[in-house]
């Protein structure tokens, strides 16, 4: 598959304010291929959080474009949007965001329930990836009756379940310690080794060298973009 | 529509989250639904009541009295005037529209019968007038056309009449006396109650307008009669034959272009339709008062929705980060506040049934529970729901994905 995941050209995103105009992404150019293993680095307010916005078709750009697996993702109406997130998208949250009231099995399978799969089969996939990340036993579970390493496994067994061409994941660390850190990047690992791409936002260094490639936003602009040295 | 199952169970355990304010919510439901159905209830009990003393006085009925004459500077009351004859009813009856005309002959007299006496109302008339009240004959038979003509001295009962004079025995066949006369009795009356005056219809002995004139009242002519009963064939035409009468008598009592009239006609119905008319506007007024709570219960329910909506607000960021639609909130929302307004309803309706069963089993007041009132209730609870559901959820389904997702 040689078409790219993310091809984005010259996209920006400025918001209005009361204090006039204000740019929190100018110009950005990167294109992601298929299986790639990027993290996204950078202080608060670089302009990533809403470069990711942009990838996760959870916001608009003003300007430039975005293609998501081939598709022109500018103009696209509400309803589209929702169907890339759904279909094409996982997303992965620093504050897992499962839904409290919800069996984990049910967690998994609600993205399958948007995208109007029938109740067997959104079960039995839901089974499938509890199993694939290790949480198979707690499966009627509640989330607050499991670990925050474990609730981030479920939220990527969540983000997986609807076989997407790529998983973002938005500070997926930030609220693990760091030897729960270590095995949630190790799951991520497996799963692009797998040949599922991911993106990856974080300020820890020692996160991003995880990924295959760094690429350093800084007021808005990419000011860096390397490939990870491997040190082993 | 895969989508609606699963809602359905999201919405259930929405509202099993939390229990107490989805209860309270429901409660202002209930208590509408409740009053409504009592209320309607109770109305069309009234309503039910005031039909059947309606009917037992027989339907689209009017009366023509006699006028009222002076002698000696003392005036009669209507009806105290020789100037109906038997002869205008039979010329009534010709008319169209008529269904049935009795002249009428009535007074208080004292009836004999073994040691029991007892002074009730005797009416002296044709067969027509039970006809045209529509009254049957439960035990034995009425008299008929020949024996007005023959003046054969029978006489049919009321049931009270039956009970204070016969006692347990069987009164056809025995021989009574009203005044000095002997009279056979051959028949029973079907029970009609009160009327609307509250006076005892039973109470009452009906024989042949002849015997009555000669044997019992005495009459200064022959062949006068104090009132005509007369029965119209339909309740709106009423008028039409009323005049037709009117025009009718004054033609053949020679009365020119502004003489006053030498008679008085009466519309029983007439006094009967406002007694219902009456009713159904109190039942109306009823539903209206208990309709307000119904309104109360359903701002109670979007209140409670924009509470869930602003609390639930990070959730709703999540299932729009994960493929949820605008659509697939506004239904999930909606379908909770329908959820609610409908379990309201249905513990509303059986509560209100239980009331009004209970009312009915403790004062015996007369309900009536309609499967339209229950059906207009679930009616009224889908369009609660959905009415006062939508701004909430519309609300969630416009939110920015964004903000939601920040929100704490």
């Amino acid at each position: 598959m040689t078409q790219a995941v993310i091809r984005v050209l010259g996209l920006g995103k400025s918001y209005v304010t009361a204090a006039g105009d204000f740019t929190a992404l100018h110009s950005v150019d990167l294109t992601v291929e298929s299986g790639e293993y990027i993290a996204i680095m950078g202080p608060s307010g670089s302009g990533k959080s809403t470069f990711m916005n942009l990838l996760g078709c959870l916001d608009t750009p003003t300007r430039g474009d975005y293609f998501l697996a081939g598709e022109r993702v500018a103009g696209l109406d509400g309803d589209a949007l929702a169907r890339l997130r759904n279909r094409t998208l996982g997303f992965v949250f620093q504050g897992f965001n499962l839904l409290p009231r919800m069996s984990l099995q049910d967690n998994v399978a609600l993205p399958l329930v948007y995208a109007g799969v029938d109740q067997p089969t959104r079960r039995a996939k839901a089974r499938v990836l509890l199993e694939r990340v290790g949480l198979g036993r707690y499966a009627e579970s509640l989330p607050n009756r499991i670990s925050g390493g474990q609730q981030q496994r479920v939220a990527i067994a969540r983000a997986l379940v609807n076989d997407p061409s790529l998983i973002l994941a938005d500070e997926p660390t930030g609220n693990l310690d760091s030897h729960t850190s270590e095995d949630i990047m190790a799951l991520f690992g497996e799963l692009n080794a797998a040949g599922i791409t991911i993106v990856l936002v974080t300020h820890e260094p020692d996160i991003a060298e995880h990924a295959k490639r760094q690429v350093r936003f800084l007021d808005g602009r990419i000011v860096d973009d390397r490939l990870t040295e491997v040190v082993r | 529509m895969t989508l609606i199952r699963p809602m359905f169970h999201e919405a259930w355990l929405a509202m099993g989250a939390n229990r107490l304010r989805s209860a309270l919510t429901m409660l202002g439901m209930v208590i509408g639904v409740g009053a409504v159905v009592i209320m309607l209830a109770i109305g069309q009990g009234a309503q039910y009541a005031v039909q059947q003393t309606i009917s037992t006085m027989g339907s689209n009925l009017f009366i023509v009295l006699a006028g009222s004459f002076t002698a000696s500077g003392v005036r009669s009351g209507s009806g105290g005037g020789p100037t109906l004859t038997v002869g205008d009813s039979d010329a009534i009856a010709e008319l169209d529209g008529v269904v049935a005309s009795a002249p009428t002959h009535m007074g208080s007299r004292q009836l004999v019968y073994g040691a029991q006496n007892w002074s009730t109302q005797v009416i002296g008339t044709t067969p027509d007038y039970l006809e045209a009240r529509a009254w049957n004959v439960v035990n034995g038979a009425g008299f008929g056309d020949s024996d007005v003509r023959s003046a054969t001295r029978v006489a049919v009962i009321g049931k009270t009449v039956a009970e204070n004079l016969f006692g347990d025995e069987d009164p056809v066949g025995k021989t009574m006396r009203i005044q000095q006369s002997p009279f056979i009795v051959i028949g029973v009356l079907a029970p009609k109650g009160q009327n609307l005056d509250g006076r005892d219809q039973d109470d009452t002995v009906i024989i042949p307008l002849s015997t009555a004139q000669r044997k019992v009242f005495g009459t200064p002519f022959l062949g006068s009669v104090r009132m005509i009963m007369v029965q119209a064939a339909a309740a709106d035409g009423m008028d039409r034959t009323m005049a037709s009468v009117s025009s009718l008598l004054r033609q053949r009592h020679r009365l020119r272009d502004g003489m006053p009239d030498d008679f008085f006609m009466r519309n029983l119905s007439a006094a009967a339709e406002s007694e219902a008319e009456t009713t159904r506007t109190m039942s109306i007024l009823l539903g209206a008062i208990a309709s307000i709570s119904l309104l109360v219960g359903g701002i109670g329910i979007m209140n409670i929705m924009l509470v869930s909506v602003t609390e639930r607000t990070r959730e709703i960021g999540i299932r729009m980060a994960i493929g949820a639609r605008q659509q697939d909130i506004l239904t999930q929302f909606l379908l909770e506040a329908v959820m609610i307004s409908f379990a309201g309803c249905l513990l509303g309706l059986i509560l209100g049934v239980g009331i009004a069963l209970a009312i009915n089993a403790f004062t015996g007041m007369v309900v009536v529970i309609s499967g339209s009132a229950a059906l207009l209730a679930f009616a009224v609870a889908a369009f609660v729901g959905i009415f006062f559901g939508w701004y909430p959820a519309r609300k969630a389904a416009r939110l920015d994905p964004i903000e939601a997702l920040r929100y704490q």
